[in-house]
């Protein structure tokens, strides 16, 4: 039984770094309609970023928020340069285009910093929260970061004028460009906001499995799924879907299971755990926690 | 079948040794054209490192005017590594590109178990050396049926049983778990290992876990191998998940016999990263052959200055602390003294020199290990000894295995 | 332009042309261009697969990864286990993708857009642990692969590589000419309405799922006829070859080359082959410039700038846009 407690909340350690570039991607999805492929990688490049403040004596809070606001101003760079020429082409260019800054990104963080791992400190302090055998004051610190940057950003878009902008921008930009709102800056804000978010992800993923360039590769691939889980129209379903991911794939490792299969599931933990996300998506389409979005022909 | 094969490689060793006179591709009066492929992109990038360190060592070479090669000519060494991003059908084009376009003499240190599988029979067939492998699979000695394939590093499964009969040395009533990454490395360190155990393997293994290098972590395995109860934890990872397990077990507190396999080894790399105090605590075990760059007690040996030196002449401001540095140096040096001392440089005289290494001393490698091959013996490093972290680096215990004399 | 290309005479001539060229192109060229060609053709057979798949009904996949993949072991296994010849195990390759493409379309039914494209992805990405995994290691052979032998020379004369090199060429003409004709059926107009719109597609009468599915299965026909020829032309498979990044380029190559066409297809070949060495040669050449990839990275977003209907779409235009000057 402590077995389980203990694959439970390292499952939802994990799930919410899962969690926290699950929001980034989906709050681009919403702002923008892109489903940002290159996102982990531009994590990766701001976790790198941190990473240099602290070789020049940085404190780790300093870092991180140094290289937070780098990583915003950035994303609007990004969206303005590189994004808005395709702007209005087919989705499947837009695709190409993230790849390319997939591809990018990891190669420079390569060459820049190499590929070695480098250890990164954890921003909570050791002797921080509730001291317990089952979950470490990183892992409790991830948790909670998490939830509070959640909710942050549901009182940014309810609470702001900017917020609503964004979210009027979003959901119909022919009438917000009516009323006077500036349709293309705020998908520019809304991708720097991503790139913040993402940030925080990688800050937090990195103490964990070690900053390197190819760092994101495995936590993208379920953080897309906890993204899709939750459905991609939801901040919350997003974070909650992360979440079930990373708790998920922890039990799938848990012998009761491979006893009741009668073979061990270790060596198909993630092909296991793709495959309940696509026969939950069967039966829900816009994900556990989406809204189905019903299209006039 | 057996026979067959001899017959055919004696037939084709009457034959090169008549073609022996014939100007070889790649090697001029003046120039050697050496080929690599390094993964300087993919999931096994931080290897890049040991294409550059021989790039760099190559280059220096030919800066200071050239090698004077065995047969009393000085040579330049046009060295082309190429990135296969770790993927065997990339890597059998780049290696065909090297081949048939760049026309390399012979190709060194190509790195990777399934990269190099995937060009085995492609080398051979078409008759290139293919040498000193950075691999540590064990199919890379066998001259019968690979005359052209020539390994480098001591074998993994030579290393997994030096661990199996070490936990059985010292634990009363083991109980193991094993983490292994689910590929060729990690399955060749899993085979030895439970091979060395033999019939009891099935009684001792507890937990046998693998990973994927594309899973994030391996968390959830450290929490279920500890609960198991396993006393004995062999871990078959590289740095990035061996830092994660080290640093996860010392989290939970559990303190098994920890054999760490020495590919993640480095006090730099590996130990640094998962906390210095945590490596201490689970008294880390591991077999080495390198001399770890970061280990102070090698800092007046001669071979360490000199690659310390070398270091800071060609890669400026470099910390030192990766492995990988050493272990390109070390191959690097190693393909030098073959050249140094090679007579013949048709394709089959070079095979004759890298099969007739005696007793060669590596800069890097700990006290007592040599290198020796023969026509018969294609393992150049067979000697590896099993040492003890103590905090601040490996402590050296029990004598020189030597898996040659087994 | 979204209508697959009509035969100009002009069209019919470049054809008859670059297959002349096709031919011809071996006898001028080393064995290891000619094995270039051969991996440009594969993947061009791939992407093929996609257009049909992606640019003409309008389905999204981003793991064609796994058919490819399907078609590389099957080929293998028959001829290692069954000792079929390498041609017949072609045959059987194209077969068991069509199949496992079939099948994997009835759930994509449910599925849209984003969603579908998940579905494919998390395929691609779990391809390589089903390949590695226990119960299956005695056919797939588990982490080490399966050597698989270089088709012995069709025709006195000719090398290995050259007679594969044939052979690729004449399954890639028969495989345009039979999309063609597919795309100008009844079905294929069946194909390009659900795409357009598939409300009216079913008031109109179309069996939608079936037509769906058949078009999955066909193009990872494609893709599994691509991943075979991949396979003897490196004469290697192992899991860790068939990666998730295997399908981006499949992907890559579609866009670039032109998703809604047939020639586009060997364009995409072409690039994904021959692309990243032109990358690494730049790379190589000037010390201050990028890794290999970076550079990639940016040829691809350059192209996309300049070229957004992909190289062929380009190429119509500009015939187009040639024609209605000389009419003018």
């Amino acid at each position: 039984m402590e077995l389980f407690f203990q694959l439970t909340l390292a499952g939802l350690a994990i799930g919410s770094i899962y969690a926290c570039v699950a929001l980034a991607v989906v709050m681009i999805y919403q702002a923008t309609d892109h489903f940002n492929f290159a996102q982990g990688e531009m994590a990766m490049f701001s976790t790198f970023i941190a990473f240099t403040f602290l070789t020049f004596g940085a404190p780790v809070w300093l870092a991180a928020v140094g290289a937070i606001a780098i990583s915003f101003v950035a994303g609007l760079i990004i969206e303005r340069v590189v994004i808005k020429p395709v702007e209005n082409a087919p989705i499947l260019n837009q695709i190409i285009v993230f790849i390319g800054m997939l591809m990018i990104l990891n190669n420079m963080a390569g060459w820049i910093w190499e590929f070695t791992i480098k250890p990164f400190p954890s921003l909570f302090p050791s002797d921080w929260g509730v001291q317990s055998e089952l979950i470490g004051p990183h892992h409790m610190g991830v948790i909670g970061l998490t939830l509070i940057v959640l909710f942050a950003i549901f009182l940014f878009f309810r609470f702001t004028r900017v917020g609503l902008a964004m979210r009027a921008a979003a959901a119909n930009p022919d009438s917000a460009r009516l009323v006077g709102v500036s349709v293309s800056w705020m998908l520019a804000l809304g991708w720097g906001l991503a790139a913040g978010v993402g940030a925080i992800g990688g800050i937090l993923v990195a103490p964990i499995v070690y900053l390197d360039p190819n760092m994101m590769s495995g936590v993208l691939l379920y953080a897309f799924a906890g993204a899709l889980l939750g459905g991609v129209s939801s901040p919350f379903g997003a974070v909650m879907g992360g979440m079930i991911v990373g708790v998920l794939e922890n039990w799938i490792g848990h012998p009761a299971l491979s006893e009741l299969l009668g073979f061990k599931m270790n060596e198909l933990k993630l092909t296991f755990a793709l495959m309940v996300i696509v026969i939950v998506l069967l039966f829900k389409p816009a994900g556990l926690f989406g809204r189905v979005v019903v299209k006039r022909v | 079948m057996r026979i067959s094969t001899f017959l055919a490689s004696a037939a084709a060793a009457v034959l090169m040794m008549g073609a022996a006179n014939a100007q070889t591709v790649g090697v001029t009066d003046t120039s050697i054209k050496i080929g690599n492929t390094s993964p300087y992109s993919g999931p096994a990038s931080s290897y890049g490192v040991i294409g550059k360190t021989h790039q760099a060592f190559w280059e220096a070479i030919n800066a200071a005017g050239g090698l004077k090669m065995g047969d009393g000519k000085t040579r330049k060494i046009e060295f082309v590594s190429l990135d296969d991003g770790y993927s065997p059908p990339k890597t059998v084009e780049q290696v065909r590109k090297l081949v048939e376009q760049e026309e390399v003499a012979f190709t060194f240190n190509t790195l990777g178990t399934p990269t190099n599988s995937a060009i085995h029979k492609y080398m051979n067939a078409k008759k290139v050396p293919h040498l000193f492998l950075a691999t540590g699979a064990s199919k890379w000695g066998h001259p019968d049926q690979y005359p052209w394939t020539m390994g480098f590093q001591p074998t993994y499964d030579v290393e997994g049983a030096i661990y199996a009969q070490y936990a059985l040395q010292q634990v009363k009533d083991p109980k193991i778990a094993i983490l292994f990454q689910n590929d060729d490395y990690g399955k060749d360190y899993r085979d030895g290992f439970l091979k060395s155990l033999g019939d009891k393997a099935d009684k001792l293994i507890v937990k046998m876990l693998p990973y994927e290098v594309t899973d994030p972590t391996v968390d959830a395995q450290v929490l279920e191998m500890a609960a198991s109860g396993a006393n004995v934890f062999f871990n078959v990872t590289i740095p990035k998940f061996a830092a994660q397990a080290i640093k996860k077990a010392c989290e939970i507190g559990w303190q098994p016999l920890h054999l760490l396999n020495n590919v993640s080894s480095s006090v730099g790399a590996t130990l640094k990263p998962a906390g210095l105090e945590c490596s201490k605590s689970q008294g880390l075990i591991t077999a080495q052959w390198l001399m770890d760059p970061t280990d102070p007690q090698w800092k007046d040996a001669a071979g360490f200055k000199e690659w310390s030196a070398w270091m800071d002449k060609n890669f400026p401001g470099n910390e030192k602390v990766d492995v990988n540095y050493v272990f390109g140096y070390n191959a690097s040096t190693l393909l030098k003294h073959v050249l140094e001392n090679c007579k013949d440089f048709s394709r089959p005289g070079i095979m004759g020199c890298v099969a007739n290494i005696k007793d060669f001393e590596l800069p890097m490698a700990l006290p007592g290990i040599k290198v020796n091959t023969s026509p018969t013996d294609f393992y150049p490093v067979q000697q590896e000894q099993l040492s003890k972290f103590d905090g601040t680096k490996w402590v050296l215990f029990g004598q020189l295995y030597d898996a040659s004399t087994k | 332009m979204t209508r697959p290309n009509r035969i100009t005479p002009l069209l019919l001539i470049g054809f008859l042309v670059a297959i002349g060229i096709g031919i011809l192109l071996p006898q001028f060229y080393p064995d290891f261009v000619t094995y270039q060609l051969t991996l440009a053709m594969a993947w061009g057979i791939a992407m093929l697969g996609l257009n049909v798949l992606t640019g003409y009904n309008g389905q999204f996949s981003v793991g064609h990864s796994a058919f490819f993949a399907i078609g590389a072991y099957s080929a293998a296994i028959f001829i290692e286990h069954f000792g079929w010849s390498p041609y017949a195990a072609i045959a059987g390759a194209a077969l068991c993708s069509f199949i496992f493409g079939f099948l994997f379309g009835l759930p994509a039914l449910r599925l849209e857009g984003l969603y579908l494209a998940l579905a494919t992805f998390g395929l691609a990405v779990a391809t390589p642990q089903l390949l590695k995994f226990g119960a299956f290691e005695h056919w797939t052979g588990g982490v080490q692969g399966i050597f698989v032998p270089k088709p012995a020379p069709l025709v006195e004369g000719l090398t290995p590589d050259q007679s594969l090199y044939y052979v690729a060429l004449g399954i890639t003409i028969v495989l345009m000419v039979i999309t063609w004709c597919i795309l100008h059926s009844r079905s294929g107009r069946a194909m390009m309405a659900i795409r357009d719109n598939p409300i009216a597609a079913r008031t109109m009468g179309i069996n939608m799922p079936l037509v769906k599915t058949t078009t999955f299965g066909i193009s990872a026909m494609y893709a599994g006829i691509g991943g075979c020829l991949y396979t003897y032309a490196s004469e290697f498979v192992s899991p860790d070859a068939f990666n998730f990044f295997i399908g981006v380029y499949i992907l890559v190559g579609s866009v670039i080359g032109g998703i809604v066409s047939i020639p586009g297809a060997i364009v995409g070949g072409l690039f994904i082959v021959f692309m990243p060495h032109v990358a690494e040669g730049v790379s190589n050449t000037y010390p201050w410039v990028p890794p290999p990839w970076a550079v990639f990275g940016v040829f691809l977003i350059l192209v996309i700038y300049f070229v957004p209907f992909g190289v062929w779409g380009a190429v119509e235009r500009g015939l187009a846009w040639t024609k209605r000057r000389m009419a003018g």
